[in-house]
């Protein structure tokens, strides 16, 4: 079902160009796939490690700025702008990684700890020149691949070709030892240790992959839009959407972020046309989304259709 | 040189602050405490009582200190409903689950604020906006003052509710040890409901003291949420009198902090206070559970 699932996405991605040339559709998919793809990173820290990141803004945004700073004050080609960007995001992973981890910080802590790193990120750039400060900071580039200015379209087969490495790599991991040691963490971190799992070392590999691979969201993001300001970089939203995705599709599970972010892209924006585009609504969707999705489906859409699959006799209610 | 002339109006002013960042504090802390979770809804519940207030005020000409009995009651109603109802019953027996409820649920209130009132800052102004208490070596204004006696008396009322009455008595078994409690006939649920209520009471008096000195925006839960934190974390989570001396230092090192690095940066300094206790002594300097 995986397959038949992988594939049918794989056809409808590639073929989507040619049959909708409408720029808002383009567009549309590029935020959906984005956050499917960073959104995978959040599952593999949060949905296989069990550990809750309320703050993965500071991978995004310290890639981001990462690739920002070194095109405009440095002259960096914005293709070394990726590598570099999963570097600053991997790198501010592992610290944030070693810092809390080392003490022991887990769950409320571990998340609150996230956030916190987040919002002094935040403030920092908001504060120092070389951000741009509260002006945020523009990106000047020529349209073209060699400035990694594809046009719509080729920002779109771009993050087609990331999220399928990040499926990949989520299914790569969920079969490897390190994916079983990272699960055996989630249910009870005291017995994998007393098996002999290094709980210390698996996670902070986690989360440095998982900051690498949102840094390089963020690189993509500044790309596109060739702008960014401490508020979109550091702010929650980011951090929420990015675990949003992760919630509404399924954790732990190789497709959840991209079910997940299809649907709530999809849901966001029929909420916006219903709704109007005021500032702030559609946070307030999210956070709706959030609150009705534990309440209700906590293994995700992916548990919904699981738990169908596996009781095929149940009619459903209605 | 620095004289003292600056020095103890800013140690006058940041206790004046410290103590309104202790009752904010009072509240996270009993809900940690019992409950065993983090609520990260705290500050933006606090927003909500603020935008009361100040309508209470703007529309109805009603005092924020008289709005207190109105506030308090309803905000501990909409604190219990919101445990029993929609935390409660969407946490599965799960901290996590609860942590992502709370998160959602300040999401919901900070951007619906941000809907309805706009980004507006907005202020009040009472008959003492404008009064000094002089103190001699410092000018305090009178709203300032009057919080902070407040907020050390709400902070006594909450000590003596938890330590002397039957409701008290319960909410320390259950933060104790849960099935013990369910055991000897103590309604869990209705005490979570009730910690969570009076957590949430307490910023209704809180905001009340609040605002005749400060502004509201939506955006104001955060100036004040891990501010919260981490005077939750200084003074070990749970604890009573360490929220209170937290409280009092953390408003003193913003204060002082703001004196010396500026405005900007005086936050900053609260947040890595915070990093590094949650770092090095994530059991506060008082480190207890509630009890």
């Amino acid at each position: 079902m995986r397959n038949a699932a992988l594939g049918a996405f794989l056809v409808a991605a590639l073929a989507l160009p040619f049959v909708t040339g409408s720029e808002f559709w383009i567009k549309f998919a590029f935020t959906t796939l984005l956050f499917a793809f960073m959104g995978q990173a959040w599952n593999i820290l949060g949905g296989y490690g069990g550990q809750f990141s309320f703050g993965h803004a500071l991978f995004f945004g310290t890639g981001a700025y990462a690739a920002a700073v070194a095109q405009n004050s440095f002259g960096l080609n914005a293709w070394l702008g990726l590598p570099l960007g999963a570097a600053a995001g991997g790198a501010a992973g592992w610290a944030a990684g070693y810092l809390s981890f080392r003490y022991g910080l887990k769950g409320s802590y571990f998340a609150l700890v996230t956030l916190a790193f987040a919002e002094v990120f935040r403030i920092l750039a908001n504060a120092v020149d070389f951000t741009g400060a509260g002006v945020g900071l523009f990106v000047k580039l020529q349209p073209g691949w060699a400035d990694l200015q594809p046009g719509y379209v080729g920002f779109y087969y771009l993050l087609v070709a990331l999220v399928l490495a990040s499926v990949w790599l989520a299914w790569r991991i969920e079969n490897s030892r390190f994916g079983a040691q990272l699960t055996a963490i989630r249910e009870n971190e005291a017995a994998a240790a007393a098996l002999g799992v290094d709980a210390y070392a698996v996670k902070v590999r986690a989360i440095a992959l998982s900051g690498a691979m949102t840094g390089i969201g963020g690189v993509i993001y500044v790309q596109f839009y060739l702008y960014i300001d401490p508020g979109i970089a550091y702010g929650p939203g980011v951090s929420v959407e990015i675990l949003l995705v992760s919630i509404i599709g399924g954790m732990g599970t190789v497709l959840g972020p991209l079910l997940g972010s299809t649907v709530l892209h999809a849901a966001s924006e029929l909420a916006r046309r219903v709704m109007g585009d005021a500032p702030g609504i559609h946070l307030v969707f999210y956070g709706v989304l959030l609150v009705l999705m534990v309440r209700f489906m906590p293994d995700g859409l992916i548990g919904l259709l699981k738990r169908r699959a596996s009781r095929p006799a149940e009619a459903p209610r209605a | 040189m620095l004289e003292f002339q600056i020095f103890l109006p800013a140690v006058v002013n940041g206790l004046t602050l410290g103590a309104v960042y202790a009752l904010v504090a009072l509240g996270l802390t009993l809900i940690y405490g019992v409950l065993h979770i983090i609520n990260f809804a705290h500050g933006s519940l606090l927003m909500a009582a603020l935008y009361a207030a100040f309508f209470l005020k703007d529309g109805l000409g009603i005092d924020p200190y008289l709005a207190m009995p109105l506030l308090v009651p309803a905000f501990f109603a909409a604190g219990y409903a919101l445990q029993r109802w929609v935390i409660g019953k969407a946490s599965h027996g799960k901290d996590q689950n609860v942590l992502l409820v709370t998160l959602g649920i300040s999401i919901v209130v900070e951007n619906l604020a941000l809907y309805f009132f706009r980004a507006d800052t907005r202020t009040v102004e009472t008959p003492l906006s404008y009064e000094m208490l002089d103190l001699g070596f410092a000018l305090v204004p009178w709203p300032r003052a009057i919080g902070f006696f407040a907020a050390l008396l709400v902070a006594v009322v909450l000590w003596w509710t938890i330590e002397r009455t039957d409701l008290g008595r319960a909410i320390r078994a259950v933060a104790k040890e849960r099935q013990g409690a369910r055991l000897v006939g103590i309604d869990v649920d209705h005490v979570f409901a009730m910690s969570f209520g009076i957590g949430t009471a307490v910023l209704g008096a809180a905001a009340c003291l609040l605002l005749p000195s400060f502004y509201v925006t939506p955006g104001v839960g955060n100036v004040f949420v891990l501010v919260a934190f981490t005077v939750v974390v200084l003074g070990g989570m749970g604890s009573f009198t360490g929220a209170l001396v937290g409280g009092l230092a953390i408003g003193v090192t913003e204060s002082l902090g703001g004196l010396f690095l500026g405005q900007a940066l005086g936050q900053l300094g609260i947040f890595l206070i915070f990093i590094l206790l949650l770092l090095f002594r994530p059991t506060g300097l008082f480190g207890s559970r509630l009890a």
